[in-house]
């Protein structure tokens, strides 16, 4: 056995594979192992239902929240469009299921392949766009998406929305939140793995370039534009995947959650995660549900604490207030966002006592 | 013909209505580059501060529409100074979600305070000075919202012509470089011309909300229609904000009137892609040179 690897206190980094080296140490090793035994032996089993919801919804979130930083965080490409595809992915499965009785296990896969054509078609004005232009650009790709799933009727069926049969795998049923639980982490799971390794292939290093300096990027002969749209493919897969397991989640699906302000969540997690970060990715997806349901808590408990009951205290526009307030304080004071206060703490250790 | 001639009118009237909400956007976006996602939200919050001047304080509609403008004005600056003075310089991302946040702010603070239903102002609009040509009426509110707006849309040209502080936000608009370096304060201007925007969107407010009641959802859904209207008419060009805006209010109302009414409120965003596909810096945008 080779000698385990320990912190060192300075880059001595030789050969370009050090440098793409996953975990630094096998400490991180260690702790990822630990972590998913947590995970998957500890957590189903010992939460409350309804932490195990908030969970699950972390989970989902955070899924899409990967896809999106890809796009934003690694190839610099603004998209405001991203709750309208996690839709056309909850959609997709939803029609596949209920019309064609797809299992689930085919039925996500189709879904995310069917979201990430549909983000290529909505990636196509990134080839003489950018920054801003792409940015309102995707934002018109968010309307347009909305209009059709209300109005496509014969397929969505409108406001009616479709109802999911029941998911099984196997012949065994997956009802209720700990069997979807295994689906949500171990999809996750498996999304995190092909991230991190999109990122250390010369994909994520093409995405990266185009990101720093597009011309540049070109001129080194990277292909901007197909690479642009692969970008956009990949997010909008990873959404689709997202949309579909929360389709099977949910059971019935309406267009009704594929709003705008969703998009707008998802750019929040990316940012208030840590731009261009996997892990920040998820970090922010935690924080963004976690705040939902810390401000649906809070306003039940004023709710039902008697006095308040006269003003008509809703939980809409105090969600809006606070969420409106945590990307503005985040973006202010802490623009590299929750990977890189994760960062500062664990190098504070690491370092303890010469930090300098 | 006759309802090809009220949709025609209708349209116009919509479309000039676009074209000022969407001047108060090209302004910030000319002299600081910022995209402003909170447009909407300042429109509203014009509008909410006339209501409450007018119902509740019941001061006369034109000490209040003065009151309301000097608000909006104070409001714009210290925006500006809390918010998008620290983000001089950094990435674009960061600015646009800094003003979504600013808007999920605005809206929640203006929903809990008036909540999500309609209002309305009270009736303070002579009947004399709605105008009606054979079968096609025009009714009061679109033609006193015209004639404000081209009221102020004359006050600013004159104001961007002649005044020094005018001269000052052309110059940094057209080269912030060259103006820094003639002694123009540039933080100043900015903070100049978001106090303007706000002011100017804070009228448009009032005059949206004369004419289709004031509601929180749908002022902030005007703020993103003036997307596809300033795209249009190219980001920086307050003349092409007009133009755009007024092909944007034909573009809706045929669409209403003769396709569906469902189709009415996407049909904007489908012209922008369009648009932003051939002709990517709008109709009367520069077109920006990069180099490398």
């Amino acid at each position: 056995m080779r000698d385990l690897k320990f912190h060192p206190c300075g880059n001595y980094r030789e050969s370009y594979r050090e440098e793409l080296t996953v975990f630094e140490t096998d400490f991180g090793r260690l702790w990822m192992a630990l972590g998913l035994a947590v995970l998957f032996g500890v957590v189903p089993w010992t939460t409350s239902p309804y932490m195990l919801y908030v969970i699950n919804t972390i989970g989902i979130m955070a899924i899409a929240a990967i896809g999106l930083n890809i796009l934003i965080g690694s190839t610099g490409l603004i998209s405001l469009g991203h709750g309208a595809f996690f839709g056309v992915g909850a959609y997709a499965a939803g029609v596949l299921a209920s019309s064609w009785n797809v299992p689930i296990y085919l039925a996500v896969p189709a879904a995310g392949i069917i979201t990430a054509l549909t983000g290529m078609i909505f990636g196509i004005p990134s080839g003489r766009l950018k920054g801003l232009y792409l940015a309102i650009a995707t934002l018109a790709g968010q309307f347009i998406i909305e209009y059709v799933l209300v109005h496509w009727e014969d397929v969505t069926q409108g406001t009616m929305g479709i109802t999911l049969p029941d998911p099984s795998i196997l012949g065994v049923s997956l009802r209720g939140d700990r069997p979807f639980f295994f689906v949500i982490f171990i999809v996750l799971a498996a999304m995190t793995w092909m991230a991190v390794n999109i990122m250390r292939t010369r994909f994520g290093r093409a995405f990266v370039a185009i990101r720093d300096n597009d011309r540049a990027a070109e001129g080194m002969g990277i292909p901007v534009f197909p690479y642009k749209l692969l970008s956009f493919g990949i997010s909008s897969f990873y959404a689709g995947i997202a949309g579909a397991i929360w389709a099977f989640y949910m059971i019935s699906i309406t267009a009704e959650p594929f709003t705008m302000m969703m998009s707008v969540e998802f750019i929040a997690m990316v940012i208030i995660g840590g731009l261009g970060s996997i892990s920040g990715s998820i970090l922010g997806a935690v924080f963004i549900t976690m705040l939902n349901e810390t401000l649906r808590w809070v306003t039940d408990i004023l709710m039902n604490a008697g006095g308040l009951a006269g003003l008509e205290l809703t939980l809409a526009p105090l969600r809006e207030l606070a969420f409106g307030l945590a990307i503005v304080l985040f973006i202010l004071f802490e623009p590299k966002g929750l990977a890189e206060i994760w960062r500062v703490v664990r190098s504070s250790f690491r370092l303890w006592p010469f930090s300098y | 013909m006759d309802f090809f001639l009220q949709l025609l009118v209708n349209g116009i009237c919509i479309g000039f209505l676009y074209g000022i909400s969407a001047m108060g956007f090209v302004m910030i976006f000319k002299s600081s580059s910022v995209v402003n996602f909170a447009h909407g939200e300042l429109l509203a919050a014009g509008a909410f501060l006339f209501l409450a001047l007018v119902t509740w304080a019941n001061l006369p509609v034109p000490a209040a529409f003065l009151l309301t403008l000097a608000g909006t004005f104070i409001l714009g600056f210290v925006i500006e100074r809390l918010f998008l003075r620290p983000l001089i310089g950094e990435p674009l991302i960061e600015v646009v979600m800094l003003t979504i946040g600013l808007a999920s702010i605005l809206k929640g603070a203006m929903l809990l305070i008036w909540g999500g239903n309609l209002h309305n102002y009270p009736d303070f609009l002579p009947e004399g000075l709605g105008l009606h040509f054979g079968a096609v009426s025009i009714p009061p509110v679109y033609t006193t919202s015209i004639l404000i707006s081209i009221l102020f849309l004359l006050l600013f040209g004159l104001f961007f012509k002649f005044s020094s502080q005018g001269i000052y936000m052309r110059s940094v608009a057209d080269n912030q470089t060259a103006a820094l370096s003639l002694g123009v304060h540039v933080k100043k201007v900015f903070a100049l011309s978001w106090a303007i925007a706000a002011l100017v969107a804070g009228m448009s407010g009032i005059v949206l909300g004369i004419i289709n009641g004031i509601n929180v959802h749908e002022l902030s859904a005007i703020g993103l229609k003036v997307f596809p209207v300033v795209i249009l008419g190219g980001l920086d060009s307050i003349g092409g904000a007009i133009i755009g805006g007024l092909i944007i209010g034909l573009l809706e109302t045929f669409t209403g009137g003769y396709i569906s009414t469902s189709l009415r409120d996407v049909i904007p965003y489908i012209a922008l892609v369009v648009i932003l596909l051939i002709r990517p810096y709008g109709l009367f945008g520069l077109v920006e040179i990069e180099r490398v």
